[in-house]
């Protein structure tokens, strides 16, 4: 008798389709599962991924030489065609431009983090994040235009200096064959420029984030087993902080490698990986072209990511 | 225009959708207007007075017709092919480079020109322009037209360059200074036509015929000139307000350009002219076309009628610092513009003009040896690369 009350319980059957759709849900949970893994697993499988290997079967079509009709047999000529020299020098100079705005970047993002991670309390840690997030906030366009006419013969850097009579300073620097140029928004120290500013804080917050997970004992161990700073920080702050460094790494040449808008503003006008994707489609219809193109940034993220692994950059996550 | 904002999207449609569908035969006669009409057009084409109360060229043909105009805008030609191969659209301001393949795509049908009362006003030097006619069918309604023109600084050429050489050639300019790092060139694999429409003058013997028809030799001819000329240039231009901006801070004294940059820093105050050089330029021709499978052809055609009779194309003209494809349109005072204003912006230089069509390899002046396009825009990467 005394169990009777449970099972009447469960036995009330819901009304209406869905109280029978819920019935049959509770009842087999592997179809509840299906059904709630499907959107995301669709989403990822043949959104992203379709899409990517979309791309990838494109790359080894190739473009007929006579007619500028795309030829639907597998082959690697498209691929070759990215190490005649023309299209080789778009890729050297894409790659060479991410490392050293990412290298750049560290060399800048980490006193900063640092200080805001170890030394910046209160009102000022709040300054701080308020410094670094508000340029995230504006529009990417404009503050590239910005640069462009702060960087500008006539801008107000030119002025500046002017005023400080360091002209010859600058006049020097853009006399160096290539980073130098006519003026500085015209060349390549202009674009550098501009990349390390934009990307910046994606480099100082997860450094900051590394540094803040770093423990304060760890430091005073160091120095208490008579560690010199500099040793503190070769050997216990740098190897911890790896992960975080890394991160940034990450964001600051992806978003170098992919990006055609800052160097189609400032710059010489020779072309980034993303603006011969841009150029190759199109009008042009050399789709197979533009799709290898854009595999190149994969492949290197690839290597980029593999190697940092092997470096152990991700054991800690 | 802005041929080279390529788009992606558009193109990867473009690519999957060039469909088959039958020609629509032409239409006969007329009916009553279906309510509302479809245009894909560029950006400042169709103008209903939002941006600027005294440019409004819609809301008259809508109180006449009753056919709402609703308007979808395309930044690039690629946008405008990928638009039309959708479907859903009755008309497009198509240039000289998407108009052929419209028509080789069938994506457009014949215009029959009895059904267009104003077309007897039509330019007759744009009636039978080739971008529109094929196998004497007309394909569509000439729209406007502008000339690529070469911008100087007044302040360093105190008579206008009466040769594109200053922005081709290493020279000293009338201020005494080089002109190296002074002079702009189009970042468009298009600009090979400029250099080869500056050979046509300066070495005949290449026997260039059209610039956008060259053989491998006449090519070669003009990559080498285009080299020449990287190394004058800072900075090449590709979006017509980053031109104006390096005109006024960065030091760049002459460029090719359109009427539309030189007005607007005119009306700024700038220093700056504009001259069609003696060698001819290179320009663009734009054209209402109507879709193979237009569903509101009574009001396309009403729509193609008002752009040719209304005050469309003379405010347009001020508007777009572009000809009307109506001459009349300048002088008529049915808008604003005025036979000054249409000089200005080239109405009298037609002759000089090479208008702007796509590079294929089947070409009539070099025996169907031609350097097609996908090469122009791989080869101009190598020069603007140094290569």
């Amino acid at each position: 008798m005394a169990i009777a009350k449970p099972t009447e319980a469960t036995r009330v059957a819901k009304t209406g389709w869905l109280g029978r759709l819920s019935d049959q849900l509770w009842r087999s949970p592997r179809l509840l599962l299906v059904l709630l893994l499907l959107p995301p697993i669709a989403w990822l499988g043949i959104v992203y991924l379709g899409s990517l290997f979309a791309l990838l079967i494109q790359s080894f079509f190739s473009i007929d030489e006579f007619s500028g009709l795309i030829n639907y047999k597998f082959t690697l000529k498209t691929y070759g065609e990215l190490f005649i020299p023309a299209n080789f020098d778009i890729i050297v100079r894409t790659a060479s431009m991410a490392a050293i705005v990412t290298l750049a970047a560290i060399a800048i993002a980490f006193p900063i983090a640092f200080f805001a991670a170890r030394y910046a309390k209160g009102r000022w840690k709040a300054i701080f994040y308020l410094g670094v997030m508000l340029p995230l906030w504006s529009s990417y366009l404009v503050k590239v235009y910005a640069w462009k006419l702060i960087l500008a013969k006539e801008g107000i850097l030119n002025w500046g200096l002017e005023t400080l009579h360091l002209s010859w300073l600058l006049d020097a620097w853009l006399s160096l064959s290539v980073i130098g140029g006519n003026s500085l928004s015209v060349s390549y120290t202009g674009t550098f420029l501009v990349f390390l500013y934009v990307w910046l804080p994606f480099m100082i917050l997860p450094i900051q984030a590394a540094l803040e997970r770093v423990p304060g004992n760890y430091l005073e161990a160091s120095s208490d087993l008579g560690a010199r700073p500099m040793q503190t920080l070769r050997t216990i702050i740098l190897p911890l902080a790896l992960p975080g460094i890394i991160a940034g790494s990450i964001f600051t040449f992806s978003l170098t490698l992919g990006d055609y808008i800052i160097p189609q503003i400032i710059g010489s006008s020779r072309l980034f990986i993303g603006q011969a994707v841009y150029a190759h489609q199109g009008t042009a219809g050399n789709i197979p072209l533009a799709a290898a193109f854009s595999v190149v940034p994969v492949i290197i993220m690839g290597f980029y990511l593999w190697g940092a692994k092997r470096q152990g950059a991700f054991d800690a996550l | 225009m802005h041929k080279q904002h390529l788009n992606i999207v558009g193109a990867a449609i473009a690519s999957a959708l060039i469909s088959q569908t039958a020609f629509a035969n032409k239409i006969t006669e007329l009916g009553s207007g279906e309510g509302q009409v479809n245009i894909v057009a560029w950006p400042g084409y169709i103008e209903r007075g939002e941006t600027d109360p005294n440019f409004d060229w819609v809301t008259g043909f809508e109180d006449k017709t009753g056919c709402k105009v609703q308007v979808k805008t395309a930044n690039t030609s690629d946008e405008m092919v990928a638009l039309m191969n959708e479907g859903g659209f009755d008309l497009v301001t198509a240039s000289g480079d998407a108009s052929l393949r419209l028509i080789a795509g069938k994506r457009v049908q014949e215009v029959n020109i009895d059904l267009v009362p104003s077309w007897s006003d039509v330019d007759d030097r744009l009636k039978n322009a080739p971008w529109h006619t094929v196998n004497d069918k007309h394909y569509g309604v000439p729209y406007m037209w502008g000339p690529n023109v070469l911008m100087y600084s007044t302040e360093v050429f105190k008579e206008a360059p009466t040769s594109w050489n200053v922005v081709f050639e290493p020279m000293t300019l009338p201020d005494g200074k080089s002109n190296e790092g002074r002079v702009q060139a189009y970042d468009g694999p298009i600009h090979v036509a400029d250099a080869a429409n500056y050979l046509m003058a300066t070495q005949p013997e290449l026997g260039i015929e059209s610039p956008y028809e060259l053989n491998a030799d006449q090519y070669k001819a003009a990559l080498d000139l285009l080299r020449q000329q990287r190394k004058l240039v800072s900075r090449y231009w590709h979006d017509a307000f980053i031109q104006m901006d390096d005109f006024t801070n960065e030091g760049v004294v002459a460029s090719g350009s359109w009427p539309f940059q030189v007005n607007i820093l005119q009306s700024k105050g700038a220093k700056v002219a504009s001259t069609i050089p003696k060698e001819g330029a290179t320009g663009w021709s734009d054209t209402t076309m109507m879709h193979a499978d237009a569903e509101n052809p009574n009001c396309a055609y009403m729509w193609m009628e008002h752009t040719l009779s209304s005050n469309l194309m003379s405010d347009l003209s001020v508007w777009f610092g572009a000809n009307p494809g109506v001459p009349a349109a300048c002088t008529d005072g049915r808008g604003m513009q005025t036979a000054e204003g249409c000089t200005k912006n080239g109405m009298d230089d037609f002759e000089k003009i090479n208008f702007w069509t796509t590079p294929v390899s089947k070409c009539a002046s070099q025996n169907n040896e031609c350097v097609p396009y996908y090469r122009w825009v791989s080869d101009y990467i190598g020069v603007i690369g140094g290569r």
